[in-house]
């Protein structure tokens, strides 16, 4: 089974955010109120690294698993989806302290409360898929 | 060994979390966890509802289980590597959040007042975690990404719209927890 492999890296993946503390509610809300650096230290260490390693893709020093060119599909331009879907969800990162990857990770804890959220992420993603004719991108 | 069991600083996790994008890259794939909403709605029989859902969620096979693997690593890291579920959080963090309503912060890994069961039991608090979800999820869809999608990655990659949206996040992160929370409690 190909696909174990990124069991084993979503397992990692849960245990540093956890142990990491990133899925605490009070980091986030700590974060928010600029009263620890700890966020702060790990979101900017893994940019600044992730910045030194892309440059790596980009100059073909680093190769995917097949000998490869690593590509990194850029991001949908539009500075409203991007100020208006980034602050509400900012919103919801504020009031829950979750985003999408802590939300699994916390089921995990057996935190019933966060399947309530999921699934609110369900009907949110649902929702925007319904009315993003209408929306400014 | 004890290392493992203490919480890890900012210097630590935030290098690992690099690294385990190197590796979704390093197998031909990338990292973005909120497209997985996606799938899961795919999964659930959306296409149903609106054509976008339509897709062949098999080919993102890959990622889900990456999510099915952070559940399981939740799960470790609770039972296993966590003796102490107390967050040291600044005291004054602490006497903010007692002003507010929520009591003895950073006691456990996360506050009763919204995750606890009286909470979920309860119109409001019910409420609450459904309406965040929503924002996340509708949020994170708009904006193109969430915080692995656009905050690492598209960062790394130093993208625009990335810089853009993670300006957003934090316009709507300090509306909510300086104006909006303390209305809520």
């Amino acid at each position: 089974m190909k696909n174990i492999r990124f069991i084993i890296l979503g397992i990692l993946f849960g245990i540093i955010l956890s142990k990491a503390e990133v899925i605490s509610w009070y980091r986030i809300y700590e974060m928010f109120k600029f009263q620890s650096f700890h966020m702060y230290g790990i979101i900017g260490s893994a940019v600044i690294l992730g910045v030194i390693l892309f440059s790596f893709f980009k100059k073909g020093v680093i190769k995917n698993y097949l000998g490869e060119k690593i590509i990194i599909e850029p991001k949908k331009k539009g500075f409203y989806r991007a100020i208006i879907g980034g602050t509400i969800f900012g919103l919801g990162w504020g009031l829950i302290g979750a985003c999408p990857g802590p939300m699994f990770i916390l089921l995990g804890r057996g935190v019933l409360s966060i399947s309530i959220v999921i699934f609110g992420g369900l009907l949110g993603v649902l929702f925007y898929h319904a009315i993003k004719h209408k929306l400014p991108h | 060994m004890d290392f493992i069991l203490e919480p890890w600083p900012w210097y630590v996790g935030g290098p690992l979390i690099t690294l385990i994008m190197f590796f979704l890259y390093y197998f031909g794939k990338k990292f973005g966890i909120s497209s997985n909403l996606e799938s899961i709605c795919a999964m659930g029989g959306a296409g149903k509802l609106h054509e976008f859902f339509a897709f062949d969620w098999k080919k993102n096979s890959w990622n889900l289980m990456f999510i099915v693997g952070t559940v399981i690593g939740g799960f470790i890291a609770f039972k296993f590597m966590t003796p102490d579920q107390a967050i040291a959080l600044n005291p004054q963090t602490v006497s903010d959040l007692a002003d507010i309503g929520f009591q003895n912060a950073g006691a456990q890994y996360l506050p009763e007042e919204l995750f606890g069961l009286e909470a979920l039991l309860s119109i409001k608090g019910g409420v609450i975690l459904v309406i965040a979800g929503i924002l996340v999820g509708f949020g994170a869809r708009y904006a193109g990404g969430c915080t692995s999608g656009h905050a690492i990655t598209g960062l790394s990659n130093l993208e625009i719209p990335s810089l853009i949206a993670v300006i957003g996040f934090f316009i709507g992160g300090l509306i909510m927890t300086w104006l909006i929370l303390p209305l809520l409690f």
